[in-house]
């Protein structure tokens, strides 16, 4: 099944696929021997997801070849790669949410029976995870799983499947950096036994500790191929975004405009989550105009409660609220944005934008009831174009029609437009919920930019963010959130990656205690 | 038994009875909605196997044959809905709504070219007692004494459970119906198990359909399923997705259908027509007490139901 270690497994010639609009891969030559690890670095956009997608059959390549061991193979369906050996673990979850554990590891795997044994299943699972030191309970539905341990499943559910090529979609994406370290662990441990495992990242620090060899994308093309160590970070970066561009977070200016009084202040928040368990269970928290306060933590621990309390979205079933002094505990949506909060949400294209609405009417949602934009009951729509076309430009938002659906823009522009409508009203606070989530390093350095600039005006600043080297390089203060609750305020010198790697695991950190 | 002892052992016997269509066509459209394909062609379905079970099993003086015609026609009719739903991606609203409807224009167009309204039906399904079952006390004489196509309906509910939850192919269709996607990438084709199973609910249809025809009430009239394939479709609500509890909930219905002939018998003074209003009333009563608090993860309807798969879609 497996053949020696070093010999090539995957060779990609020449690939080529367009999506209406763009070449997504133009050319792109890759190959991949057994027993190493091989990273595909790459902006979003740069063409990794799309290269792995045609070697895991879901997208059919318009030119190109691939040769599994020297021989040609026809990839035309997931199924083909599958009996081929290979197999992908997608960036968005591929699991089916209401079955088991079990039964999404049965889907699919070779030799079940017609009617099978569910505890036979159960069995195989628990085993292979054990092997591999993987920690899963077989019986439990995914839904009930972290992010971590769903990835753990798909692992598991590829190795039962017996892949000699893993493809791992940007799975630190969503982890903790505890978690990430074990997933490293066990990806070496994948790649000693003969296989050949697929990187894809662009987190610069973690491909340069995983990776044996590293390829890097950029707009559709493959524009370099290094052994271990032969760049730094700081190479590896110039060689992804192209160009001279170095991705530069704006710093902290120390004494620039001294914190002042408390803007957003909680006491004792709690909030039921929508399956009616307690989501935030005591969460006391200042943030003051003129800072930038960070919380960090894995998504799904209370952020997304705590940013619908913020809004006026989720009513608190405990605790107090208040916004520049007045009360909002009770208070609606519009109370609190006429409040002066301005919220770019977690969810874009849900709760941020309405998606079938083009970018003019997305622009104007939060002031179509003023002047100049309302006459009466009537929308003044020239007032509405010519404001849009305004801060269009301001912002930079690349719409090819500004009355097409957003939902036909990237993530980069769609976020671009958030921004745009949220700070257009020079707000006293400013809500950032995960903001730079899936933009590439231009777009997410634009934004925290626009963060940094609304502290400079005085605004307080909440910003919750899974990625944890960008709250500490913009946050003045923070805090981890675990379950429900933050851990005490810290100030970013005091929070290395270690301690913000225990708290977010649940672990008390020295010196600081528990979350 | 006489008094409301005897009044309830025949509403429990009539419910089993009336329960028996009404379950067979939300058995498949269960299997159906679980590959994620919304059919509401129940109606028209339900419509030719009654039709066409009633006329070939007089035209060849044969029940097998008159159910075996009923569930061909049924699956046969319901492949326009796989057509035009899963291979072209139609709204599948849309395409069932006009199954239903060519349904019923057709079945009617075929009753009265055959002038079936005139025949008396040559066999019917008669009641057959079960040894031993049929003398228990009570719930012998209202249970086990049905027809044959009655037993089958709740058996082919624990079958249904069986396929769905122990089976490989179970696991293929709820996998799907809740993810598509998922299901691609591991290797299931997504239009073969839609086609089956719409092809499955479609011959449950019919066979429920021939079951008015041929076991309930035997004779044909147009429209004689009187909204039985839609109420068979919000069984399947009422049941969240699961044969089990949709066996229950076809007692349930089938009892609201009985009560208005026996309320009738025993003489009262509400209008007839409002007695016949009962089961559809009792319907949206049902459906409003127990939908709403569906909340969680574990129960309600599969995830991609209603929606078309496309597998090359860049988001």
């Amino acid at each position: 099944m497996i053949d020696a270690v070093g010999g090539p497994a995957v060779r990609m010639l020449g690939i080529r696929k367009r999506f209406p609009g763009v070449a997504a891969n133009d050319g792109v030559d890759l190959d991949v021997r057994r027993g190493e690890i091989h990273t595909l670095l790459g902006e979003n956009g740069a063409g990794k997801s799309t290269l792995m997608n045609i070697l895991s059959g879901l997208y059919r390549p318009d030119a190109g070849e691939i040769l599994l061991d020297g021989r040609r193979a026809e990839i035309g369906s997931p199924r083909d790669a599958i009996e081929l050996g290979i197999g992908m673990v997608y960036q968005h979850s591929m699991l089916i949410p209401r079955h088991t554990v079990a039964e999404n590891a049965a889907l699919g795997m070779p030799g079940l029976p017609a009617v099978y044994r569910a505890r036979d299943v159960e069995a195989r699972v628990e085993e292979t995870a054990a092997r591999y030191g993987l920690d899963l309970d077989p019986r439990a539905p995914v839904w009930q799983l972290s992010v971590g341990e769903q990835q753990r499943v798909e692992i598991v559910k590829m190795l039962l499947r017996r892949v000699d090529v893993l493809i791992l979609d940007e799975p630190t994406a969503v982890l903790a950096p505890a978690e990430a370290g074990a997933l490293f662990d066990t990806m070496r441990a994948l790649a000693a036994e003969g296989r050949a495992v697929i990187f894809i990242s662009h987190k610069l620090g973690e491909v340069m500790e995983v990776s044996d060899r590293i390829s890097v994308l950029r707009k559709g093309k493959r524009v370099a191929l290094l052994e271990r160590g032969e760049e730094d970070e700081r190479g590896l970066a110039r060689l992804m975004v192209g160009g001279g561009f170095a991705p530069a977070r704006p710093a902290r200016a120390p004494g620039q405009g001294a914190p002042g009084a408390a803007v957003i202040e909680l006491a004792g928040i709690e909030a039921a989550g929508a399956r009616g368990a307690p989501a935030l269970r005591g969460v006391d928290l200042v943030v003051r105009g003129g800072e930038i306060f960070g919380i960090a933590g894995i998504s799904g621990n209370g952020q997304k409660e705590l940013e619908e309390v913020l809004t006026g979205l989720r009513r608190p079933s405990r605790g107090s609220y208040t916004l520049l002094g007045k009360s909002m505990t009770r208070a609606s949506p519009r109370e609190i944005i006429a409040r002066g909060l301005s919220c770019i949400p977690g969810d874009r294209g849900g709760v941020g934008t309405a998606a079938g609405l083009g970018a003019v009417d997305n622009l104007i949602l939060k002031n179509y009831r003023l002047p100049p934009f309302a006459r009466g009951a009537l929308l003044n729509e020239r007032a509405a174009a010519e404001w849009a076309r305004g801060l269009i430009d301001r912002y930079g938002i690349s719409v090819p029609d500004p009355r097409g659906p957003v939902r036909l823009l990237s993530g980069g522009n769609l976020q671009k437009i958030i921004l745009a409508r949220e700070l257009s009203s020079s707000p006293r606070a400013l809500l950032a919920v995960h903001p730079t989530r899936g933009l590439d390093v231009g777009a997410a350095d634009g934004v925290l930019r626009a963060l940094s600039a609304m502290r400079g005006y005085g605004a307080a600043v909440l910003l919750i963010s899974e990625d944890v080297e960008e709250v500490r390089a913009v946050s003045d203060r923070l805090a981890v959130m675990h379950r429900g609750r933050l851990s005490r305020a810290m100030a970013p010198e005091e929070a290395d990656l270690d301690t913000l790697g225990l708290l977010m695991t649940g672990q008390p950190a020295p010196g600081l205690g528990g979350v | 038994m006489d008094g409301w002892p005897g009044f309830l052992q025949s509403v429990l016997a009539a419910a089993a009875a009336q329960g028996a269509p009404l379950l067979l066509v939300a058995l498949g459209e269960i299997i159906c909605e679980r590959a994620g394909v919304l059919n509401l062609g129940a109606e028209g379905m339900m419509l030719m196997g009654a039709v066409c079970g009633f006329a070939a099993c007089n035209a060849g003086s044969s029940l097998p044959a008159g159910a075996a015609a009923a569930m061909l026609v049924g699956g046969a009719f319901s492949l326009v809905h796989a057509l035009l739903s899963v291979t072209f991606r139609a709204n599948q609203i849309v395409s069932g709504l006009a199954l239903s409807i060519l349904g019923l224009g057709l079945s009617s167009f075929i009753g009265e070219r055959l002038d079936l309204v005139m025949q008396p039906a040559a066999m019917s399904f008669g009641p057959i007692p079960i040894p031993f079952a049929s003398r228990i006390p009570f719930l012998g004489e209202a249970l086990f004494r049905q027809g044959v196509l009655t037993y089958l309906a709740y058996a082919l509910a624990a079958a249904a459970w069986f396929m769905l939850f122990r089976t490989r192919l179970g696991l293929r269709i709820r996998s799907v119906g809740e993810s598509p996607l998922t299901a691609d990438a591991m290797g299931v084709s997504v239009p073969a198990v839609r086609w089956l199973c719409v092809g499955i609910g479609g011959v449950m249809a019919g066979l429920g359909g021939a079951c008015l025809s041929l076991s309930l009430s035997p004779g044909w009239k147009e429209q004689m399923t009187a909204g039985r394939g839609w109420v068979a479709i919000a069984l399947v609500i009422f049941g969240n997705w699961h044969p089990g509890k949709a066996a229950l909930g076809a007692l349930l219905f089938g009892a609201l259908y009985s009560l208005d002939t026996r309320l009738q018998a025993r003489g009262t003074v509400v209008p007839v027509q409002f007695l016949q209003m009962v089961p559809y009333l009792g319907t949206i009563a049902f459906l409003a007490a127990t939908q709403g608090k569906a909340e969680g993860r574990g129960v309600g309807a599969p995830e991609a139901l209603a929606r078309p798969y496309i597998r090359e879609e860049k988001e």
